[in-house]
């Protein structure tokens, strides 16, 4: 049996407000599955609530990893069973230096059972790995020595993001937007870069990944397996790689057509949100 | 034990017998003499008092203490912070204001350094440090507290460095206090021309929760072209009571770095007061501080500019926990003569709770026109996405928490190149940061 991230009917609501509305998704390890629908149908909130973001309240439905449920854990507790969000826009922690931020998050996420105040990794051997891995994504060293997304352009948040991915080798990985606000060849790079850490999973297992994106050219060297439609809090239309194309291409107006009640919704939401601006 | 404290108050009985138990010579008798009559002339401050309008002192009692009884009953002293994994010149020590022992590397001793007790070395010494204490850097007549420290100071530390030697070895003084104690410790230092040294300080309980009564005086004089790095860190027990003027001259061309760390303490009041007195002199005050519980920190600064081409930068940092309240009241004043003065001071507060309370104070008061003198504050709490981020990497929200707090400080610790200070004070710092709930 392959492991599995399930998600069932599920619906979350942000300050009272429904946002999904009864979600299926299920995400097998070593599968790739784009996410894609117009700004503000909820794709965020879905990496929200899978992180357990406590903001993002789940009011039906489950979100289970190898059928047990992940409701109940927090944040850490999802984080160190291996499920892992690179973020639209990373919070900066000023004072925190990244390679302390990411030995810290390493020996937590490796060493689940790790009690606060026990050893971390052993220097050395943290930063032996960690410059290999930068090496890899062709960052500077100096960036280690940064403040945790202080003061970073769009673009090296994005790869501080995929860096820490590669640390932490998650087993299922949502990326919220990895693509936005990096220039073609950043993009590629990323994706080139998504590919090999998908792979070199340990133990074999490649990693499960939900790629959020508006975009065809994270996907290059990451093909969907699967690409689902998300409109008004629901995946509306499941397909190949070639739904992907069609989106990107010929825009969403033929899936407004045939999910009428949803493309109401999704424009009830955006009315909504634009109010609320 | 706290029933062998007896005290019987500040009379002048208590008084006389105090003067009478000290050999000491006779133009310092005098000085605590006028100090006394100051202090009988005074009443404590009152919330009417501008200073005074944010820290009320209604519940202290002076009578429940006395002046310091002269011998220490145990040997118990508490672990020194500061000194962790340091190679010193030197170490003092005192307790409840008796002095309690002294070291002084041969190295420094020889080239005429003197180090210790300053009740000690001022007997034996009157002459050489007699125009030191006749300068009153700080001014006995100030308040109620600054006139009780000159009049009954017992135990404290002298640092004096004769002229163009650096000592390189950083230089230790432990003045602890027993639960229900008095410390009344006077510190002085003097740095003569071209001297240099560094010298870690730190007040502290034998019991975490235990009180007494501080009431102390720093003074600090730093002679053309000498450099002191100067750390105090203050970890009373919570119930102490913590009075201090502090003052450093700082003649041409001389640097201070000054760096303080606030941790413990029922109530402090604090006048922390750089004297920028010749020209190209130049400071450098750094503050960390945390508080909880019911504590109250108040901290009054002064970057005083007397001459011209003098540079002053004050960083003070403030997290605050549960009902913990600071006050930080900063002044930059620069006199008509003091032309291209650089001046800047700030203050972050971090509130970990919403019951937490931090005042931030700023002044400017400026006599000469070509100056460069700003000033900050700010005030936040820690950020609920900030501990999601760090939570989503693994952490717990403890750690999480933790984490942010060091991170908030790390731009004060970045500034004190002595490791063992900002470790010290990280780690402390961090043993007392519980996680804030979901908000």
């Amino acid at each position: 049996m392959p492991e599995t991230l399930q998600i069932t009917n599920l619906h979350v609501a942000v300050e009272g407000k429904p946002i999904l509305r009864g979600v299926h998704l299920t995400i097998n390890r070593g599968e790739v599955h784009a996410l894609m629908g117009p700004n503000g149908s909820g794709k965020s909130t879905l990496g929200n609530a899978i992180m357990g973001h406590p903001n993002y309240e789940v009011t039906e439905g489950a979100i289970e990893l190898n059928g047990q449920d992940i409701l109940a854990m927090d944040a850490s507790e999802r984080a160190r069973a291996g499920i892992f969000m690179a973020f639209q826009r990373p919070m900066a922690i000023p004072g925190v230096k990244m390679a302390d931020f990411l030995r810290h998050a390493t020996t937590n996420v490796r060493n689940p059972q790790r009690k606060e105040g026990e050893e971390l990794i052993p220097m050395r051997q943290f930063r032996k790995e960690l410059t290999a891995k930068m090496e890899q994504l062709k960052m500077d060293v100096e960036f280690a020595r940064r403040y945790v997304n202080d003061g970073f352009s769009g673009g090296e948040m994005k790869r501080a993001e995929i860096l820490q991915m590669a640390m932490l080798r998650p087993k299922f990985a949502i990326l919220d937007e990895t693509d936005s606000g990096l220039d073609v060849d950043a993009v590629k790079l990323a994706s080139q870069s998504i590919a090999a850490i998908a792979q070199e999973q340990e133990g074999g297992a490649e990693m499960g990944i939900l790629i959020i994106t508006h975009h065809d050219k994270l996907l290059e060297y990451n093909t969907p397996d699967f690409t689902h439609v998300m409109m008004g809090g629901r995946i509306v239309e499941t397909g190949g790689v070639e739904l992907a194309r069609e989106l990107y291409t010929s825009g969403y107006d033929r899936i407004r057509s045939s999910y009428p009640e949803e493309a109401a919704v999704e424009d009830e939401m955006q009315q909504a949100a634009a109010a609320a601006v | 034990m706290p029933s062998t404290l007896a005290f019987t108050g500040f009379t002048q009985e208590a008084f006389d017998a105090f003067l009478a138990a000290r050999d000491e010579p006779r133009w310092l008798v005098d000085l605590r003499r006028q100090a006394w009559i100051r202090f009988n002339e005074l009443a404590l401050p009152a919330r009417n008092d501008e200073e005074w309008a944010r820290t009320d002192i209604r519940l202290l009692k002076l009578d429940r203490f006395g002046f310091p009884a002269g011998e220490i009953l145990d040997g118990d002293m508490p672990h020194a912070l500061l000194a962790e994994g340091v190679e010193l010149g030197g170490s003092t020590a005192t307790r409840d204001s008796v002095p309690a022992g002294t070291q002084l590397s041969e190295k420094w001793a020889s080239q005429g350094v003197l180090f210790g007790d300053l009740s000690e070395l001022v007997a034996e010494h009157g002459d050489l440090l007699r125009p030191y204490f006749e300068r009153r850097v700080v001014d006995p007549h100030r308040d109620k507290f600054s006139a009780l420290n000159a009049a009954a100071w017992a135990g404290g530390a002298l640092l004096y460095v004769p002229r163009r030697v650096r000592v390189e070895q950083p230089l230790h003084a432990m003045s602890a206090l027993s639960d229900g104690g008095v410390d009344l410790n006077k510190t002085l230092v003097i740095l003569e021309e071209g001297a240099e040294a560094t010298f870690l300080t730190e007040t502290a309980s034998l019991a975490a929760h235990g009180g007494g009564l501080h009431c102390g005086s720093i003074e600090l004089i730093v002679e053309p072209s000498a450099r002191l790095r100067y750390v105090n860190l203050q970890n009373w027990g919570d119930a102490v009571w913590h009075f201090a003027h502090q003052k450093a001259h700082v003649a041409s061309r001389g640097g201070i770095q000054w760096t303080i760390g606030a941790l413990g303490s029922r109530l402090t009041k604090v006048n922390q007061h750089v004297a920028l007195t010749g020209e190209d002199a130049e400071a450098q005050v750094n503050g960390v501080m945390f508080t909880q519980g019911r504590q109250h920190l108040s901290y009054n600064t002064h970057q005083h500019h007397l001459a011209a081409h003098c540079r002053s930068d004050l960083l003070y940092k403030a997290a605050l926990q549960d009902q913990s309240r600071t006050v930080w009241r900063g002044m930059i004043k620069v006199d008509r003569g003091a032309q291209r003065t650089d001046a800047y001071q700030r203050n972050d507060n971090l509130m970990l709770a919403a019951t937490a309370r931090a005042d931030s104070i700023p002044g400017l008061e400026i006599e000469a026109d070509d100056v460069r003198c700003t000033h900050g504050s700010t005030s936040g709490r820690v950020d609920q996405q900030q501990v999601f981020y760090a939570m989503t990497r693994g952490y717990t929200r403890q750690e999480a928490v933790r984490m942010i707090v060091e991170g908030f400080f790390q731009q004060v610790f970045d500034r004190i190149p002595i490791e063992s200070v900002s470790e010290a004070l990280g780690e402390a710092i961090g043993r007392r940061v519980r996680a804030i709930g979901e908000q």
